[in-house]
Order: C-alpha cells, then sequence, then structure tokens
C-alpha cells in the first residue's frame, strides 16, 4: 500500500496524462525511411560516387549540427535523425559528379546557416536542405549543372559524358524526353530527382503514414500541371521533369518551414506551383522548384496568421 | 444504405485502455466505517450543515443545505453519529469543510424523500425532487441537475441528450450503467423530458461499446421519442459541444451553454440518479467509481456510498502493485492527480486512475516542429502551440484575441503532441492570468 501520509511518492502534474507514443525522431526517421527508394535508384543509376556524395553530406550535416550545439551550449540532438535528413536531402538535389568537398560546404552551410543560425530544429523559416542547395548554386553555378549523361546502369559504359537535363532540353533545344525515361530515372539530373517512381514510393509511404499533408504535393504538382496545360505546355512532362516531385513530396512538405493550418497549405502550395511554373515558362533558369519553395517558406508566418481556423461556435452568445 | 456514423469535426484517436473493467459487473464496496461528507461537490454555493457533531443520522437524510438556487443538498450516505464537522482535504485540491459520520453498521434509512413508483408526477414536482435528492451532473462537473432544468426566460429547449459517450480512456463507470441498468436511464430521461417539455431525447454512445448500444436500444424501443445514436469513437466524444454538434448539429456559441442552442446534456449516472430519486425516493448517496490503471490489483467498476475514501477503494481492489505513481481523479485525460488517498469520493468522482511511476513519468519536451497535430486535433479549431506560445512569451492580449477562453482544456494537443510539450499546461496558465487580470480591472473600475 502507498504510503500515503505525505505527497513524497506521488506524481502530481496537470492533465492530460496520457500522451502518444508518436516522437520527433520517430517522425524524422520515417521520412529516412521513406528516401530509401531515390537513395537506392540513386545508386544504381549512377554508382558508388553517388553514394559517397550521400555519405559525405549526412555525415557533415550531422557533426555540423552537434559542433554547433556544442558551440552554442545546447543540448547535442543529432540522434533526432532531422540533420541527417537535411544531409540526405541536400545530396539529393546534387548533380552525381559535383566535387565532393563543394558538397560538404552546402551540407556545413545548411545545418550551420540554414537551421542552426536562427536557433535549431522548428526554428528555421527556410527548408535547410534548400539553403545548402541555393548557396551552392550561387556560389558554384558551373558545377552545379554540369549533368552526367546517362548512359546506363553503372559500368555499362563511360560515366562522365556531360549531358543536359530534360528541362535543359526543352528549353534550349525543345527536345522533348518520353515519359518512361523521366518516370523510372534514365535521364540526367540530381541524384534524387531523376526518377519520379522512386519518389513516388517514398512520397506515398509518408501519406500513408500520415506524416505529409496530401494538400501540399496535390496543390503544388496540380497548379503546375494545370498552368503548364494552359499555355500549351505538356503537363505530364512538366510533372516529371526536374525537382518538382522531390521537392512537391519532401521539400515543401517540410513540417518546420509549411503552414500549419490546412487552407495555408493549399494556399502554400498553390504559390510554389505558381512560381515554378513562372520560373519554368518564362525565367531564365529552368530549375526553378527550390527558389519556388525558399520564397514561400518566407510566407508562412504571414499565412498561417491569415488563415486561422474558425473556432467552434465563433457567433458571440447573446449580451 | 449503411448511414454515416456521427460525430464532431477534428478530434483524436486515442488510447481507450477500458479492457481491464469493460467487462467487469458492478459491484457493492463494502461498508466503510467512516465517510467525509464534503459540504459542496458540486459547482455553486457551498451547503450549510443542517446536523451537530454527535447527531445520529441515517441514509440519504439531508445533512447539509443552501438557500442558494445554484447549489445542491448533500445527503448522509451511511448511517451512524457524526462525529465531526470540520474542513477536510478533496480532491478539488482544497479543504472544503467536511461531515465526518462513523458508521452504526446498520442500513438505517432517513426515507425523508416521497417515491413515484407508478406514475410520473408533473414536472415542477420533478424538478423539485432533483434539486431536494442533491443531484448534481455525474460525469465529473458536478453542475446542479435542477438548475440545468430551469432555463432562463426566453431559452426554449427542445432536445435532451444522455451522454454515454465515456471517451475517457480507462473508464467503464457509465459503459457498465447502460448495460446493466438501461431501463432506469431511459426512466432518468423520460422524467427530464417531462420536465422540460421536450418531446424528443436522445442516447449517445461511441461505437467501441456495441453491447450498451444495443442494450439502449432494447430499453429505448418502446418510446418512439428516444432515439439512440451511435457515434464515431473519437476524443472528446463526450464533451457536451461535440456532443451537441455529433447529434444535433447545432454549434454552442462562443463563450455560451448548450441551453443557448436549446439542449440540456445529462450524464447516464445522472439519469439513474433521477430515477432512484422519482421512483425510490433516494437521494444522491452513492455513484459508480471505476478503480483502474497499471497500478492497481484487481481493477473493477464499484458502486460507492459518497464520502468513502479513495484508500477504501483501493484495499477493496487488492491494493497497489507499487508504492509510488500517479493517483488520478477521474480519466487520465481531464482528471486531476491527488497527493494523498486520504480524499473522499464525492459525486462527480467518476474514476480513480492509478498509474505506475513509469507510465506517469513526462516526457521531456523537445522543440516544435510545426507538425501542427495540435491544430488537427483541436475539437474548438484553436491554434494550440500558438495558445502556448503566447502564453510562454506573456502576451496575454494575443492571447484573448485568439479565442483562448474557447479553450474546453480537453488535452489532445498535449496527448498528441510528438514533441511532448505541455501545450495545455500553458494555455491553463494563460487563462488564469487573463481571468486575474480581468479581476483585476473590474475591482479598479469598482474602486473608482
Amino acid at each position: 500500500m502507498m504510503g500515503g501520509k505525505t505527497a513524497v511518492d506521488t506524481i502530481v502534474s496537470s492533465s492530460p496524462h496520457l500522451q502518444s507514443k508518436e516522437t520527433i525522431s520517430g517522425i524524422m526517421y520515417t521520412v529516412l525511411i521513406a528516401l530509401i527508394p531515390a537513395v537506392l535508384v540513386s545508386i544504381y543509376l549512377f554508382g558508388m560516387k553517388s553514394l559517397y556524395l550521400m555519405l559525405a553530406c549526412s555525415i557533415f550535416a550531422v557533426a555540423t549540427e552537434g559542433a554547433v550545439q556544442k558551440l552554442r551550449q545546447k543540448e547535442v540532438t543529432i540522434n533526432d535523425g532531422s540533420a541527417l535528413i537535411t544531409g540526405l536531402l541536400l545530396a539529393l538535389t546534387l548533380p552525381p559528379d559535383f566535387p565532393m568537398i563543394l558538397a560538404i560546404l552546402g551540407s556545413v552551410i545548411a545545418i550551420a546557416i540554414g537551421k542552426q543560425a536562427y536557433g535549431g530544429l522548428g526554428h528555421n523559416p527556410f527548408n535547410p536542405a534548400l539553403v545548402g542547395r541555393a548557396f551552392l548554386v550561387i556560389s558554384f553555378p558551373v558545377e552545379m549543372t554540369t549533368w552526367t549523361k546517362w548512359v546506363g546502369p553503372v559500368g555499362a559504359a563511360i560515366d562522365t559524358q556531360t549531358g543536359a537535363t530534360p528541362l535543359n532540353w526543352m528549353k534550349t533545344e525543345g527536345i522533348m524526353t518520353d515519359y518512361s525515361a523521366l518516370f523510372w530515372g534514365n535521364i540526367s539530373g540530381s541524384l534524387g530527382e531523376v526518377s519520379a517512381f522512386a519518389i513516388l514510393l517514398g512520397g506515398l509511404y509518408l501519406l500513408y503514414k500520415g506524416y505529409i499533408d496530401w494538400r501540399i504535393p496535390l496543390s503544388v504538382l496540380g497548379s503546375v500541371a494545370l498552368l503548364a496545360f494552359l499555355v500549351g505546355e505538356d503537363p505530364l512532362f512538366h510533372l516529371l521533369a526536374g525537382g518538382l516531385m522531390l521537392g512537391a513530396f519532401f521539400m515543401a512538405t517540410d513540417m518546420v518551414t509549411s503552414p500549419i493550418t490546412k487552407l495555408g497549405r493549399w494556399i502554400f502550395g498553390l504559390t510554389i506551383g505558381f512560381l515554378v511554373w513562372l520560373f519554368r515558362i518564362y525565367g531564365g533558369y529552368p530549375e526553378g522548384v527550390m527558389f519556388a519553395i525558399l520564397l514561400v517558406n518566407m510566407a508562412v508566418p504571414l499565412i498561417d496568421r491569415y488563415t486561422a481556423p474558425r473556432i467552434l461556435g465563433e457567433v458571440k452568445a447573446r449580451g | 444504405m449503411k448511414a454515416k456514423v456521427k460525430t464532431f469535426p477534428q478530434g483524436a484517436h486515442i488510447y481507450e485502455l477500458k479492457g481491464d473493467t469493460a467487462a467487469k459487473n458492478i459491484v457493492d464496496t463494502s461498508p466503510p466505517e467512516e465517510v467525509v461528507i464534503p459540504l459542496q461537490q458540486h459547482i455553486g454555493a457551498p451547503c450549510k450543515p443542517l446536523i451537530e457533531k454527535g447527531d445520529h443520522v441515517k441514509i440519504g437524510q439531508k445533512i447539509g443545505a443552501s438557500d442558494s438556487f445554484v447549489s445542491a443538498p448533500v445527503h448522509a450516505s451511511i448511517s451512524g453519529q457524526v462525529t465531526a464537522i470540520e474542513p477536510r482535504k478533496t480532491s478539488l485540491g482544497r479543504k472544503v469543510l467536511s461531515v465526518v459520520i462513523k458508521a452504526n453498521g446498520q442500513q438505517e434509512f432517513a426515507g425523508e424523500l416521497r417515491g413515484f413508483r407508478d406514475e410520473l408526477p408533473d414536472g415542477e414536482q420533478i424538478i423539485s425532487l432533483i434539486r431536494e435528492a442533491g443531484i448534481v451532473g455525474m460525469g465529473g462537473a458536478a453542475f446542479p441537475t435542477h438548475v440545468k432544468l430551469s432555463p432562463p426566460e426566453g431559452k426554449e429547449i427542445d432536445r435532451v441528450i444522455v451522454n454515454g459517450c465515456e471517451c475517457e480512456p480507462y473508464l467503464t463507470g457509465d459503459h457498465r450503467l447502460m448495460l446493466e441498468n438501461s431501463e432506469d436511464i431511459i426512466f432518468g430521461l423520460i422524467a427530464i423530458m417531462k420536465a422540460l417539455g421536450v418531446k424528443k431525447g436522445f442516447i449517445g454512445i461511441e461505437e467501441n461499446k456495441m453491447d450498451a448500444i444495443i442494450s439502449m436500444k432494447d430499453a429505448s424501443s418502446p418510446n418512439q421519442n428516444i432515439e439512440v445514436i451511435p457515434l464515431k469513437t473519437k476524443y472528446p466524444q463526450g464533451a457536451e459541444k461535440m456532443l451537441i454538434k455529433a447529434i444535433v448539429n447545432r454549434e454552442v456559441p462562443s463563450g455560451g451553454l448548450p441551453l443557448d442552442v436549446g439542449v440540456v446534456v445529462i450524464n447516464t449516472g445522472t439519469a439513474k440518479a433521477v430515477t432512484d430519486a422519482i421512483s425510490n425516493g433516494i437521494p444522491l448517496v452513492e455513484r459508480i467509481v471505476t478503480v483502474t490503471g497499471s497500478n492497481i490489483k484487481n481493477p473493477g467498476n464499484l458502486r460507492v456510498r459518497i464520502g468513502t475514501s479513495f484508500r477504501h477503494l483501493i484495499a477493496e481492489c487488492g491494493g497497489l502493485n507499487e508504492e509510488s505513481g500517479k493517483i488520478i481523479m477521474g480519466g487520465p485525460m481531464m482528471g486531476k492527480t491527488q497527493h494523498t488517498l486520504d480524499i473522499p469520493v464525492m459525486k462527480g468522482t467518476s474514476g480513480i486512475v492509478l498509474l505506475t511511476g513509469d507510465e506517469a513519468a513526462a516526457a521531456e519536451p523537445g522543440p516544435c516542429i510545426r507538425c501542427a497535430r495540435c491544430v488537427d486535433v483541436c475539437p474548438v479549431n484553436l491554434v494550440p502551440i500558438g495558445l502556448a506560445n503566447c502564453s510562454e512569451h506573456e502576451k496575454f492580449g494575443d492571447l484573448e484575441s485568439l479565442h483562448v477562453l474557447d479553450c474546453i482544456e480537453c488535452g489532445s494537443c498535449s496527448y498528441i503532441c510528438p514533441a511532448k510539450r505541455p501545450l495545455l499546461h500553458w494555455i491553463r496558465l494563460g487563462k488564469a492570468k487573463i481571468a486575474a487580470m480581468r479581476a483585476a480591472a473590474r475591482n479598479s473600475t469598482s474602486s473608482k
């Protein structure tokens, strides 16, 4: 029997006294699992160099996170999986032959500037992986747009040829790549962006787990397809090409940097889709998913503020 | 065509944890040697004692009453001698003037109330009987029932809903009552409908209690005006505003009451107590308490005399598994933790949940990752993380404009948060601050 006379052996706290078993690291590791198809496809298509790039980015992202947390005298939380996601996502947006030292630099910037400078997990306004990528695109434009031409599975042929991405082909030469190549991934492009199939597989898994809101990928992809169709472009091509799929399922859906209201998520996704379309059709830089997401990330606090849901019974009770 | 199961928007699917007691019959607790009966067990004015130390009292004898309308009298729950009238600890977190009665081992009934076995009395008589019997909302809030049944001028009530949701995890008292006393609940509902002149009554039951749905349907079948409504098992389905939204699709206005939309909601236990008072003349002297949780040896549903100590019930259920842990009065979502077992069961004590230290330990909160789980579950459509942040940073003006006072404190946000942030804790703090600021503002204007 409990001693009972004093408060010594009882725990007193305010309700609720029950919590779900879901944790932040649980969510993060599920996202990592969802990235496995894209990782495997990139290794299959581009070989071990792709694996090395992903490893380098991931390791340095985690190391940077730990180092900055030490410097800030904060609890080191590198096991929560969030830095790992940033590193891996950044790697997946890089060209296969991207110099490893620059990739590492991008990864360090992504975590140090994109995330920790704002206060760490949950406080960053921009998707950190995209901050890293934006840094690399601006600082090393040549390296970031030198694409390995896909010539067959690893080792089948010379793999140092350079080629253009399908969006570049379309933009500069008016050449369209066929859907099947775009879907499975045997095209030139970034590590994790080439195979729509692999991204969809992971994206559907996250939808099933409830870790991303369907409104965001649907509104991003839907608005790009619709707008492309309206100006006489091939909507399916636009959906499958470039970084759109990866962006729609894994970047725009980042919980920290997307709105928390349902209406807000529609507005967020539609705006991203609109900007992607604008950049692709009228811009000088066809691979515009990254800038589209970063720009709308910036508007998230505003979107949240103006889309707060109507509360139950929001009509004043009489007198 | 199968009709869609009714429910309210949003809400959370939470652990139910009712398996230990759902199939266990309600059993009578052995008579306690002593009861402590607080003179205020309800929302409203406290009662004044009607007896003195040393008096002999019988079961059902009125021992405390108030002239105030919003109040409910209290009655002796055992026969014996009054040994003290003094402030005692209660589960409300403060001491309340209480009557201590030592049992004499007899079952002497006072028989002060007249029962109507055959025919229902008229509405006014029903309401006065309910008042005299000391009946309050037995789901936990303990609001005097006769006040609910006396709507102010101009408020037309046209629906009565019996709340059989029991959406709190662990608790099964209402469930058992609906199985074992279904006809009494229907009788109580009919009496309340008559008192209010209402033609339509509903009984809302969550789908995880199919047997109760069937049993209540059987019991209500002779009466065309009563409908049993199966509801989706979702928390907080049993919250008044959610229940009303689900069953009659009306929204209780912000800051308003169910009567603002013509509805009165009563708990199953309350309906049963109304029946006991009207047909047998027995005031509210006992209730069903689910004693359960990971830290109790033999969990069960007990019929308990008001005033019985928690300690007595724990012993009755075989004692605790380990000596530390959490004692919760009520369910784990909205119940209040206690620091002692030496407190009495009151009219609103629906359960005692005992958790082991491991289960009760609060997880260390992490940073918010803006997953919006709290936004998705809030049944009032608030943005809990926004409210919690404002409260944490003492932006109380913003808090008010974000409707913090509409929070029903169901706890869904804190439950669902993957970062384990104590969202409701902050929100409560904010609400308390606003209440204090309003009171201070009132005082300063009135002193001018």
